[in-house]
């Protein structure tokens, strides 16, 4: 996963002519099982001797929601029912948290 | 200088997934993709379902698994070809492992590639390998509060299949309270319950499969 990241981030490096990339910005929806701790060490390491060598990940999370189908409601998941809190229906669906994209980087 | 990207992290697998489908449809292959924590009974149910259809479909499948031949040894048991994969430590198959992996399985001779993805209930979900159908086995073991702690997995596949649901009146299972979590993330998903273990569910899953084959076979 972080191998895809970094090649994504060099290729558009390069075709803008960058010398260095300093600072990689990522959406990652919580839906999405990513850990940015773990991102950022294995970049560290996989980026060595590229252009991208010490560029700092900047992780925009994007929390899960859901809405209701009965009563239009938006609400987060608990993390213990996907009920909703305020008609107590169960007939909700997914509308945000499954993001995972590169969305920009800064060079030099 | 900010140089706009939006690119999905993943587009370079998806991009060999979808070579490998092709290849499968080159062949007339059906691919099916069989995730699952470890335990749930991927490999039993690759089994029932040699069983089931042995007869009237040409199998095959590809295990995937850490280090071990052990899961492959028992599905070439049954006398079908199995290819292992070992992905040297990898908790997931990518769609670069099967692609390395598809020309030692005799295409030209299945009609339906079983694969079995490493136990796990992370990381697989977010690769697609290039399988026709993606699926999900649970068990009763595991408890009703995956889908809610688990989401992703939940998200990604087109069917579901709840096993070793004998065990059901001996656990705390609230059937209806997964079943909910698993609809609110994947309303489409088209849900089997099955023993492994007694039979029970197997032969409305392994029609299922048949169906699947000929359709595919039908649309080439």
């Amino acid at each position: 996963m972080t191998q895809s990241v970094l090649q994504i981030v060099l290729r558009h490096a390069e075709k803008a002519g960058a010398k260095r990339v300093t600072q990689i910005d990522l959406t990652i929806g919580d839906f999405s099982s990513i850990v940015d701790d773990s991102v950022q060490f294995y970049f560290d390491i996989l980026s060595q001797d590229t252009i991208a060598e010490s560029a700092q990940l900047v992780f925009h999370r994007v929390p899960g929601e859901l809405r209701c189908w009965d009563c239009q409601a938006t609400f987060a998941p608990d993390g213990r029912s996907y009920v909703c809190p305020g008609c107590g229906s169960v007939r909700v669906q997914v509308v945000a948290g499954r993001e995972f994209r590169v969305d920009s980087i800064e060079v030099e | 200088m900010k140089v706009p990207v939006v690119e999905r992290i993943l587009s370079a697998n998806d991009r060999l997934a979808l070579e490998n489908q092709a290849l499968l449809d080159t062949h007339g292959v059906l691919g099916v993709n069989l995730m699952a924590s470890p335990g749930a009974g991927k490999t039993s149910l690759i089994e029932a379902t040699i069983d089931a259809l042995g007869g009237r479909l040409r199998l095959g499948a590809v295990d995937g698994d850490i280090a071990t031949s052990l899961d492959a040894d028992r599905i070439a048991a049954r006398g079908i070809p199995a290819v292992q994969i070992n992905t040297g430590g990898s908790c997931h198959l990518d769609a670069n492992m099967l692609k390395n992996a598809l020309p030692t399985v005799p295409l030209d001779d299945i009609d339906l590639l079983l694969v079995e993805n490493v136990g796990n209930l992370v990381c697989p979900a977010n690769f697609k390998i290039g399988t026709h159908f993606n699926v999900i086995i649970a068990s009763i073991p595991e408890g009703d509060d995956k889908p809610y702690k688990y989401p992703p997995m939940y998200t990604g596949v087109d069917v579901l299949i709840i096993n070793k649901i004998d065990l059901l009146p001996y656990l705390d299972f609230d059937l209806d309270y997964f079943k909910h979590g698993v609809a609110v993330l994947n309303p489409d998903v088209v849900t089997f319950e099955v023993s492994c273990k007694t039979g029970e569910g197997i032969s409305a899953w392994a029609g299922w499969l048949a169906e699947q084959v000929a359709q595919h076979r039908a649309e080439r």
